[in-house]
């Protein structure tokens, strides 16, 4: 059962994961993903899980890794600078197939290229889904547990300052339902002294000098599952007023919710505006972006940061229309991206520019 | 002291490979042959962690958590779970797996240059959580893998491919004493320091892993077992030199004993 209730972002994103299973949450303190950390602190006795306040963001992720193996559903988080101590170890616990979920409660949207190219050393991606807003992350949330399991792979859910504090009426996910069983390639320590004892390494398994053990192979078997995810995995997108559109306007997470209101008032003022705003930034939704922009003159990317979606939104278009970026970072001297270009006047202002 | 050892350029590759002699190979271990240098010390240490899992019943519990080092070559090698993590960061790792699973016997394999340069405070912290994991650490002064450059733990005057000339505290500053850092910990419960460059100290290093074993499955707290290793081939001395060259370089500064018992 589920009952709506008014939560904070964090809090409800932290109710989404202990009922999707999550029994592990492990975090360093950082402005805006705090909140996140203490909610789980709060949750996970109650359901018998382990919530740890790690002395660093390494040992967070360290931590994190070790639950994983255990095949008990775990998670952890930061914001982009503290996922950025974290990345040698996502780039490893990619390719020792462990599901993890991380969360970022980004400042601002520079961590796009960071959450979507494998932020790490080596040769991998991540699943990565952007919320708009707090019953979009509860959503999310759920399928990031469901991803991660179903792939053994690290999946990011890309949040902000706005996701993690903004309070919003929202159905609330039960914690009280059972997590998932654990599966057959989790570490307990029963298969010792059977003479096939398990590994869990990102260098593959095997034993060294038999067959079976081939650093090359164990790449190329990433590579393929990589690959595997990003055809089997169905992009999320949502679109709007593209059919007819002149011009259509790009943007993901809480940003997106603010042009796709934007474009919605210049809608009703007669402008022939369409938006695209992509759930899942990893797969991106590439061929969704390249039907919705057909029938436009021009395509423009808004985004809190230099520009780094737009890369993937002239990949997806592939030179059928013009791609402008509308954006800029955010001038907020908090640092936190909460800063008045998040806002619909100025960014109706950009669109109306980008539509002469 | 007048070093007078007859030392062998730093290039010198070892002149032939390990041979077996016969095949005392422990149970958990699944195979004998390993892939170490002639005159390494890791697989003795190895060797006696195994078997003190394999005397106390604990094969069928256990999961280890290896660093990046040499003695990686044994998460390839051996009949017990293994996962294999990042250099330095074991001890986290180990943490979310005995948080989740209280009743696994968790062990960490580290080397110097893993546990004490890129992990210390991991460790430590772990120590100071009496995080109830044991962790080892194969302490050969000298980071092996990459072929003989100066760690932390390396003494003073001690001769490494980054302190050509000997370490000097005047420009590469003074060795860590792990065991002794982790002794100082509340939530350390064992903390041995031990060595395999002899018959009488292989013998010790067995009775140190035990003790540890036991005060992790009385869940005392922390317990780190801290091994002299030999490597004579990052130590640029011939193989027989090594327990000889341990004897003299490290232990006299990594002091063999029981630093901290339940």
């Amino acid at each position: 059962m589920s009952d709506r209730a008014l939560l904070e972002g964090s809090e409800a994103i932290a109710r989404a994961a202990v009922a999707a299973g999550c029994r592990f949450f492990t975090g360093y303190p950082m402005t805006p993903f705090t909140e996140l950390l203490e909610h789980m602190a709060a949750l996970l006795p109650e359901v018998d899980g382990v919530c740890m306040n790690a002395e660093s963001e390494l040992e967070a992720v360290g931590m994190a890794w070790g639950a994983a193996t255990t095949g008990h559903l775990a998670a952890t988080g930061s914001t982009g600078q503290g996922l950025s101590l974290m990345q040698e170890s996502l780039s490893e616990i990619t390719n020792a197939r462990l599901p993890l979920v991380v969360f970022n409660m980004a400042r601002g949207q520079g961590d796009y290229f960071q959450a979507t190219r494998g932020g790490g050393h080596g040769d991998y991606r991540h699943i990565v889904l952007a919320p708009m807003d707090v019953p979009e992350a509860v959503e999310l949330t759920k399928l990031a547990f469901e991803l991660a399991s179903q792939w053994r792979t690290p999946v990011m859910v890309l949040g902000d300052y706005y996701l993690a504090h903004t309070y919003q009426a929202v159905s609330v996910p039960s914690i009280e339902g059972a997590a998932p069983e654990v599966p057959d390639w989790a570490l307990n320590g029963s298969s010792g002294g059977s003479g096939a004892a398990k590994i869990i390494s990102p260098l593959g398994g095997g034993i060294e000098g038999e067959e079976g053990f081939d650093l090359g192979a164990h790449y190329a078997a990433c590579a393929a599952h990589i690959q595997a995810m990003a055809t089997g995995i169905e992009p999320l997108v949502d679109v709007g007023f593209c059919d007819d559109a002149e011009l259509v306007v790009a943007a993901y997470g809480s940003v997106g919710k603010f042009v796709r209101y934007a474009c919605l008032r210049l809608r009703d003022a007669g402008h022939r505006v369409g938006y695209v705003r992509p759930i899942t930034l990893w797969p991106f939704p590439s061929e969704a972006a390249h039907n919705a922009v057909a029938g436009s003159a021009k395509v423009a990317v808004y985004e809190q940061n230099m520009g780094q979606m737009v890369d993937d939104v002239r990949l997806a278009t592939m030179g059928a229309v013009p791609v402008e970026f509308i954006g800029g970072p955010s001038w907020d001297h908090s640092g936190f991206g909460i800063g008045p270009d998040i806002n619909v006047p100025d960014i109706s202002e950009r669109i109306l520019e980008a539509l002469k | 002291m007048t070093d007078e050892r007859i030392y062998l350029s730093t290039d010198t590759p070892p002149a032939e490979p390990a041979a077996l002699v016969d095949d005392f190979t422990p149970t958990l271990i699944t195979q004998a042959n390993h892939h170490l240098c002639p005159g390494c010390g890791e697989p003795i240490a190895i060797r006696a962690a195994m078997e003190a899992i394999e005397e106390l019943e604990l094969a069928q519990s256990t999961i280890t958590v290896f660093g990046i080092g040499c003695y990686t070559a044994f998460a390839h090698n051996l009949d017990v779970e293994v996962v294999q993590a990042l250099h330095g960061r074991a001890p986290s790792v180990a943490t979310g797996i005995k948080r989740m699973l209280p009743d696994g016997f968790v062990v960490t394999v580290q080397g110097d240059g893993d546990m004490v340069n890129e992990g210390l405070q991991e460790v430590l912290h772990a120590a100071a959580r009496g995080e109830n994991i044991t962790c080892l650490l194969l302490n050969n002064g000298v980071f092996g893998e990459t072929g003989g450059q100066m760690t932390t733990t390396t003494t003073l005057g001690q001769r490494t491919k980054t302190s050509i000339e000997g370490r000097d505290p005047h420009q590469h500053g003074h060795p860590i004493l792990l065991s002794d850092l982790a002794a100082t910990m509340d939530g350390a419960a064992y903390v041995a320091r031990c060595a395999v460059n002899n018959a009488g100290n292989v013998a010790r290093t067995k009775r140190y892993i035990t003790r540890a074993y036991e005060s992790q499955m009385a869940g005392a707290g922390f317990s780190l077992v801290e091994i002299l290793t030999m490597c004579p081939t990052g130590w640029f001395v011939d193989t027989l030199e090594g327990p000889d060259y341990l004897q003299d370089t490290l232990a006299p500064v990594h002091n063999i004993g029981e630093l901290k018992t339940p």
